[in-house]
């Protein structure tokens, strides 16, 4: 069935196109959630409640863009707002923390070189998704929609509501900080 | 031609340049280019190694089966905006419940069996809408607590004690009407569920471990998050099934 199709049956009240839907997009909203995110449990979070958002505000969908699109663009903003939350109880339990038992991720010093490669790698990863974390919330979603999902910046910023020049610059910005936070990091690698 | 700048180089590495071609050749002849393209590839493939775990093709079915029963509610509201439609929600079932037993009182003669039964589908109806709602905020704050991660410093819940003491006031509202229509079920479950609002809306702004764990244990004690959800999804059916199917059901609640 078209995805077309599928979600004018689906929009007329008709659950089993709905859950082909499902079916057809839940794994890539999940992969996008999670690389938003950085956290499994929040990431099937954001599944349920993208679908559930999204078969409540069907008759809000334009055809104009593609139906995963729209999915993404629903998945972002819900995974923001998950994010700032947790941000918000992270910021308040950092507060209550003495100096010296700040995070130890931050305690790393990213241009040490590891011995062990194992470590090395678990090491990239962790400053990988700290590096994301540190983006701005347009940063991240534009970045990561371009980057991982592969959408065009005129698509994102179509689904954002950003245009796109501003999507570009959140892309550029976002290309920016990473650089600055990962290249004395994989320099170590080479 | 000049040497590229960057933004230039990441519109090329994602294929989004207009002038690709001429990239591509410049890169070949130019070894700071080169260099200055190849740090960035090498930053953004490695952005690619954070690994994502995967989810297999029964994902789909999966993730239906968890929405399946909520799919059909009305459009969820915003939970940022939720206090600004509650007092209006909880005047409309005041209004329900004193305009049901006003018209008992006013139309003794005409059809007083059918109009409770009219009156008391709707005044039903409309709890079940709000408490519903009521329920579903509730388990929010219940799920945070709940949630919360430990730490050594002390944990702010000042907008989870401020949220349950906004909920008090409702839940009072909502236990005293679900008493009076006689779902002693739902009217249990505000009770308890009240408890553990006040002591929420009571506890210091700044919790240790131990409060937090107090807290929880209060709510674990009573299966109150458990309750609240059963109760939430109970009270979602009964709010889409037509009013001639719940008045058989009576109250099974």
């Amino acid at each position: 069935m078209e995805a077309g199709s599928a979600v004018e049956r689906a929009r007329s009240g008709d659950s089993d196109a709905f859950r082909l839907l499902i079916e057809q997009h839940s794994r890539a909203v999940f992969r996008l959630a999670f690389r938003m995110t950085g956290n499994e449990q929040d990431a099937e979070d954001v599944v349920q409640e993208t679908f559930l958002r999204a078969y409540r505000q069907l008759d809000k969908y334009e055809a104009r863009s593609s139906f995963s699109t729209w999915l993404y663009r629903i998945a972002s903003n819900y995974s923001l707002d998950l994010i700032r939350m947790r941000k918000r109880h992270e910021d308040k339990r950092e507060r209550g923390k003495a100096a010296d038992e700040r995070d130890i991720l931050q305690t790393i010093p990213v241009n040490t070189p590891g011995p062990d490669r194992i470590a090395h790698s678990n090491q990239v990863q962790a400053r990988v998704n700290e590096a994301l974390k540190e983006l701005s919330d347009q940063e991240r979603t534009a970045f990561v929609l371009r980057h991982f999902e592969g959408l065009s910046i005129d698509e994102i910023g179509d689904a954002l509501g950003t245009g796109t020049n501003a999507t570009k610059h959140s892309i550029f910005r976002a290309v920016q900080k990473l650089r600055r936070s990962l290249e004395p990091l994989v320099s170590t690698a080479r | 031609m000049n040497h590229i700048g960057e933004e230039q180089l990441v519109l090329f590495y994602y294929g989004e340049s207009g002038e690709g071609a001429a990239i591509e050749s410049h890169l070949e002849e130019c070894e700071a280019c080169r260099n200055e393209f190849r740090s960035l590839q090498l930053v953004l493939n490695t952005v690619d190694s954070a690994p994502v775990p995967e989810r297999g093709p029964e994902y789909g079915a999966q993730v239906w089966q968890r929405i399946e029963k909520r799919i059909g509610r009305r459009v969820k509201r915003s939970f940022v905006h939720w206090w600004m439609w509650a007092p209006a929600m909880a005047a409309l079932v005041i209004g329900a419940f004193l305009a049901g037993r006003l018209s008992n009182r006013a139309q003794p003669g005409a059809g007083p069996a059918t109009a409770a039964v009219s009156n008391q589908q709707i005044r039903e109806r409309i709890l079940m809408v709000a408490v519903g709602d009521h329920l579903e905020r509730s388990q929010m704050v219940l799920a945070e607590l709940s949630n919360a991660p430990e730490g050594k410093g002390k944990l702010d819940i000042s907008d989870e004690r401020q949220m349950a003491a906004d909920l008090l006031d409702d839940n009072r509202l909502y236990r005293q009407t679900a008493a009076s229509t006689g779902d002693k079920g739902v009217a249990s479950v505000l009770d308890d569920l009240e408890n553990v609002l006040m002591e929420i809306a009571h506890s210091p702004s700044e919790v240790s471990n131990q409060q937090l764990d107090d807290l929880r244990q209060q709510i674990q004690e009573r299966g109150l998050l458990f309750k609240v959800r059963v109760l939430g999804s109970q009270a979602r059916e009964r709010e889409s099934k037509p009013a001639a199917e719940k008045n058989k059901e009576g109250k099974k609640l």
